[in-house]
């Protein structure tokens, strides 16, 4: 009855071919990673310091550390996400919870999609044209953080209204028979089921604003400041531009120097999602159904 | 409460059509009928659920103490006056005594106190109190099926409804907690009015004083529930379905 014939024989070797094909594509998935961490790591870490931390940069840019550049990203970054946050937040919610299936909705709806699909140097352009000139807040961490801001909305939109779209239906109508408005409903039923999902779109956003170039680079990011922003009307060094600097704009730096700033820009931004990971798994330990 | 000529259609489908019946004050009306019959759809029109579904269109009049439901301008007052127990039982991803507070909370209710005391008495005439009581700041999503069907009995008492609709609760429990529930059921009715539908034709039989027949949007039969049972029908196909013969 179990004896083994030759067909199965074959779909059982034909099934480990493909077990190992899979297995071999996702490998080649991490080598990248791998190879971009480890060169960095070989090449930039004997220039890592607290000093290269926390001073400026000096001799014309060729020694010294990248404080106002770090300090600068900091700032875009935060700002940046004060703004489109709330603002995402608020949209996912209307859209998910209160739009109905019509024209308005499918119109938001492609202009989501749209705007995501936007490149980035357009939206420089567009920044530079709205908040540069239009609305006057010249090159500053303002519009720098707008333009950002802006391009980063739909990934906060889609993240929360998936995670939004994940709280089961039966929750919403258990709670809207008890006679709960919508607005209860959401603040006691489907928000904090979902808070943990609208957490990885923020990191998601966190990762992408403080890599990005051109949006800044026209806005408010600047190419050397000896001054440390005090306000959102400042300028600012970023590390996403310096790194370009460094790497391709001044001569005479040292080799190692713009591994060293590239190894803390990625040291940043996998710090800060390893603090919104653990955050995250935090909350989802806490309640589920 | 009176329904008078109730229609529903989905789109171009009809899924009942032209019933007329009177709910009184203080008895269990059992609705019983074969899937499809439009027992769900009749309940979802009393408390106004089908402003959540675009699709569903209703006709005719439904009266509760006197006033016409459709025409109500606060749904949220009408829905807290009546309690929703749904087939699949549905705890909240909250703790069990948030579970029971939600709806007092809902409606304004602050005190610690006063909460305390509505979750005990919800909690015990739902059955649940004595197994959970030790355990309030657990999650209700996590408790057995059975026991998650009494939380949300207990839930639906909190509001203190006028009436309780029950939408066949034993589905996915276990029968000796259906047969304590069914118990909770018999003393509440001397609090509120309780409609209770149900594809068990002997549960109806133990429970409601009378009992309306649904098969394929029609209302065949409406009457004493012993009536219909004795076999003095007025429609052969009430005797056939009550004796087991179809559905």
């Amino acid at each position: 009855m179990f004896e083994t014939s030759e067909l199965n024989i074959k779909n059982q070797r034909v099934q480990r071919l493909y077990k190992l094909l899979f297995l071999m594509m996702t490998m080649l998935l991490i080598l990248p990673v791998l190879l971009i961490l480890g060169t960095l790591v070989v090449k930039g870490g004997s220039v890592i310091s607290i000093d290269f931390l926390f001073t400026a940069p000096t001799d014309g840019m060729t020694a010294g550390g990248l404080f106002p550049a770090l300090f600068g990203t900091v700032w875009l970054v935060a700002v940046a996400l004060l703004i489109s946050v709330p603002l995402g937040i608020a949209a996912a919610i209307y859209l998910s919870e209160y739009a109905g299936e019509n024209w308005f909705t499918r119109i938001i709806n492609l202009a989501i999609i749209n705007l995501a699909g936007v490149p980035s140097i357009v939206h420089a352009l567009f920044g530079v044209g709205a908040f540069v000139l239009f609305f006057g807040f010249g090159t500053s961490i303002l519009a720098a953080s707008l333009t950002l801001a802006i391009m980063t909305l739909p990934v906060v939109i889609v993240a929360t209204r998936e995670s939004l779209a994940a709280v089961p239906h039966a929750f919403r109508e258990a709670c809207w028979n008890m006679g709960a408005t919508r607005w209860q409903t959401i603040r006691r039923v489907v928000l904090p089921n979902a808070v943990s999902g609208i957490l990885t779109g923020v990191i998601l956003e966190v990762s992408r604003t403080s890599g990005e170039t051109a949006p800044i680079m026209f806005t408010g990011a600047v190419f050397f400041t000896p001054f440390l922003p005090q306000g959102i009307f400042d300028q600012t060094m970023a590390m996403s531009l310096h790194l370009f600097v460094v790497s391709t704009q001044v001569p005479g730096v040292p080799e190692d120097l713009p591994y060293g700033v590239a190894l803390v820009l990625i040291a940043m931004v996998l710090l800060m999602n390893s603090i919104s990971i653990g955050f995250r798994t935090w909350l989802r330990g806490k309640k589920k159904w | 409460m009176e329904v008078r000529d109730l229609t529903i259609r989905y789109g171009t489908q009809a899924a009942l059509s032209n019933i007329s019946l009177d709910i009184r004050e203080h008895e269990i009306f059992g609705i019983i009928g074969p899937a499809n019959a439009g027992k769900t759809s009749f309940l979802k029109t009393l408390n106004r659920m089908d402003t959540f579904n675009s699709n569903m269109q209703v006709d005719g009049k439904i009266l509760f103490n006197g006033l016409d439901v459709s025409r109500l301008k606060n749904v949220y007052a009408l829905r807290s006056r009546i309690g929703v127990v749904f087939p699949l039982p549905v705890g909240l991803p909250m703790t069990i005594y948030d579970n029971v507070a939600l709806a007092p909370r809902l409606s304004g209710k602050k005190n610690k106190a006063d909460l305390d005391i509505i979750v005990e008495r919800c909690l015990t005439r739902a059955a649940l109190w004595d197994e959970v009581k030790d355990r309030l700041d657990s999650l209700g999503s996590l408790l057995s099926g059975g026991q998650q069907q009494r939380l949300t009995i207990a839930r639906a008492l909190s509001q203190q409804p006028e009436v309780l609709m029950l939408d066949e609760f034993s589905i996915a429990v276990d029968p000796v907690t259906t047969m304590r529930i069914e118990d909770v059921l018999k003393e509440l009715k001397q609090e509120m009015t309780i409609i209770l539908v149900t594809n068990l034709v002997q549960q109806a039989r133990r429970l409601a004083s009378r009992t309306a027949f649904f098969l394929n949007g029609e209302c065949v039969e409406i009457g004493e529930t012993e009536d219909l049972f004795t076999g003095e029908v007025k429609d052969s196909r009430t005797r056939d379905y009550v004796e087991g013969r179809f559905g």
